[in-house]
């Protein structure tokens, strides 16, 4: 359902995706991983079309959207959680839901996605999506704004940034209803083992490069097994 | 008599300032053209006409309990200069909402100007929420010009909520704010202003905290489009232990202009005295997000700026 053909990306003089030729298929939970600059979150930038690649395709559903811009790609079934939710002034999170979901939601609809996400509906529906809410909070209600879409494709820039470990192993179980809660295929860029967990493909990139696709026993099996000969080095 | 009546054009301009369909509660006083038209009083709201200049005085009961007084004006005359005189007496305890604006329809070439000066006594605990809106239409090339003043004195305990808007159509405003706040006072300002083409909005607030634990929060919130320019300047006088927060948020596009002069002055050590202003274009991120669900570039400058000025 997705495609990304030769796609390179290039900034001061320095390649951040190096020809990724990746293949997704539609109705899977993909994490990816990989070291920090390795290019996730500007490949997932560029399904989006926040990012424009300086060379290569890009095909969803069979359809180049390469040229598309960031609102044709999301009327087509693509959806994007940041991973440093944007503030709104004035803006409450009843507001962005309606607009997320592109139509006239009652309130009962919107208290029951913020609940799925685990916030207390009543008291977040009227709140403005402001600095008044705290790092946890505006993820949720990030992810609240892509989950009422039910798009064919969701991607999440790591989810995991910017919140505390307490909030993110309650994020998490999120993440494990995502599948019902979409019905589509889910991109998670994390580094959390326990995402990783429950991902049908982990794709682990490094240096602009996919370097290993495989499934998420096989990912963490070798990642066990290279920890433990670093702790034998050490040793 | 023709000019007294209401009609459509008076209907929609006073639907645009305050709810008229659903006026018929409370005391109201309409004002049309430099003249009063309507006016109802009720047993705890008295208006008067003034015989030394032009305007009315408004006599609230002490103990008077949620009582609504719209007080609208609306000039549909090209080339009017309408001062008006409004002073409102809030006896003690007194709970009112007060609804006043002005709305101007000028399809000719000569300037439409209203000036209203309203002045607000609050007795001891009286509670006023005061909503204040301004709007201007019409083809004509004829300047939509409103000049509004506000003074506020407070006496102890009691506490004045402002609300003003003015979102389209006035080319040139100046609005002024005065408040003179006693002990245990709270004064809160809430101002909205949007600016188009080469239209002019200077706000002006000075206000004093004479009293012991006397507070205020002014907020200004405004956009400022094409050629248009505005200022806002905020003088707070922190002159007794007492709290202030004066707050301007302001948004630019085009070739717009926004000058903001906080002014904080303490005369007193245990004055507690904050201001904050931003001033800057809409954030890229927040028109990214909203393109990526779905809304083009115009429809999410129009969410971002309809959800600020709200």
């Amino acid at each position: 359902m997705l495609e990304l053909q030769n796609i390179c990306f290039e900034r001061d003089n320095k390649k951040i995706l190096d020809n990724i030729n990746l293949k997704i298929d539609s109705n899977q939970f993909i994490a990816i991983t990989g070291p920090n600059g390795s290019g996730k979150s500007t490949m997932a930038k560029i399904i989006m079309g926040i990012e424009k690649p300086d060379s290569g395709k890009i095909l969803f559903k069979g359809q180049d959207i390469t040229d598309l811009k960031i609102e044709e790609r999301a009327e087509l079934g693509i959806s994007f959680a940041f991973q440093q939710p944007v503030k709104f002034k004035g803006i409450t999170v009843y507001d962005l839901l309606k607009l997320a979901s592109k139509k006239n939601i009652t309130k009962k609809e919107a208290c029951e996605i913020l609940s799925k996400v685990g916030l207390c509906a009543k008291e977040y529906v009227d709140r403005e999506v402001n600095n008044s809410l705290s790092g946890g909070e505006l993820k949720r209600i990030e992810i609240a704004t892509v989950a009422v879409r039910k798009t064919k494709l969701t991607i999440f820039d790591e989810p995991e940034a910017g919140i505390d470990l307490w909030s993110f192993s309650n994020l998490t179980e999120i993440f494990e209803n995502m599948r019902d809660l979409i019905k589509g295929t889910t991109i998670v860029i994390s580094h959390q083992e326990r995402i990783l967990e429950i991902a049908d493909k982990v794709i682990l990139m490094k240096s602009g490069e996919v370097d290993k696709v495989t499934t998420s026993e096989d990912f963490l099996q070798n990642h066990i097994e290279t920890n433990k000969k670093c702790c034998k080095i050490k040793k | 008599m023709e000019e007294n009546k209401i009609n459509e054009t008076d209907k929609k301009l006073l639907n645009e300032i305050t709810n008229y369909d659903e006026i018929p509660q409370g005391a109201y006083n309409i004002r049309k053209n430099g003249q009063g038209i309507e006016r109802r009083t009720t047993e705890n709201v008295n208006i008067i006409t003034k015989k030394d200049k032009p305007g009315i005085s408004i006599y609230v009961k002490e103990n008077t309990k949620f009582e609504f007084i719209h007080i609208p004006v609306i000039i549909t005359e090209s080339g009017l200069n309408d001062l008006v005189y409004n002073d409102f007496y809030i006896g003690k305890n007194a709970n009112v909402i007060i609804v006043a604006g002005c709305g101007i329809h000028n399809d000719h070439h000569k300037n439409s100007q209203h000036d209203g000066i309203h002045r607000f006594y609050l007795e001891e605990g009286a509670k006023v929420k005061y909503v204040e809106k301004h709007y201007g239409e019409g083809k004509g090339d004829g300047q939509r010009i409103l000049n509004p003043v506000t003074e506020v004195y407070l006496k102890e305990g009691s506490s004045m909520e402002m609300e003003s808007a003015q979102i389209k159509g006035v080319d040139s405003t100046i609005r002024e704010t005065k408040g003179e706040l006693a002990a245990n006072t709270n004064f809160v300002v809430t101002e909205k202003i949007m600016t188009n083409g080469t239209q002019i909005a200077k706000t002006i607030f000075d206000v004093k905290l004479n009293g012991e634990n006397a507070s205020t929060h002014v907020t200004s919130r405004s956009v400022a489009t094409e050629d248009s320019k505005q200022e806002f300047t905020s003088k707070i006088y922190g002159n007794s232990k007492c709290f202030a927060h004066s707050e301007c948020d302001a948004i630019i596009k085009d070739n717009a202009r926004v000058i903001a002069t906080p002014e904080i002055t303490a005369n007193n050590v245990d004055a507690n005295l904050i201001h904050e202003a931003a001033i800057g274009k809409i954030a890229g991120d927040q028109i990214i997000k909203l393109k990526t669900l779905g809304l083009s570039e115009e429809e999410a400058e129009n969410e971002i700026i309809n959800g600020f000025l709200r």
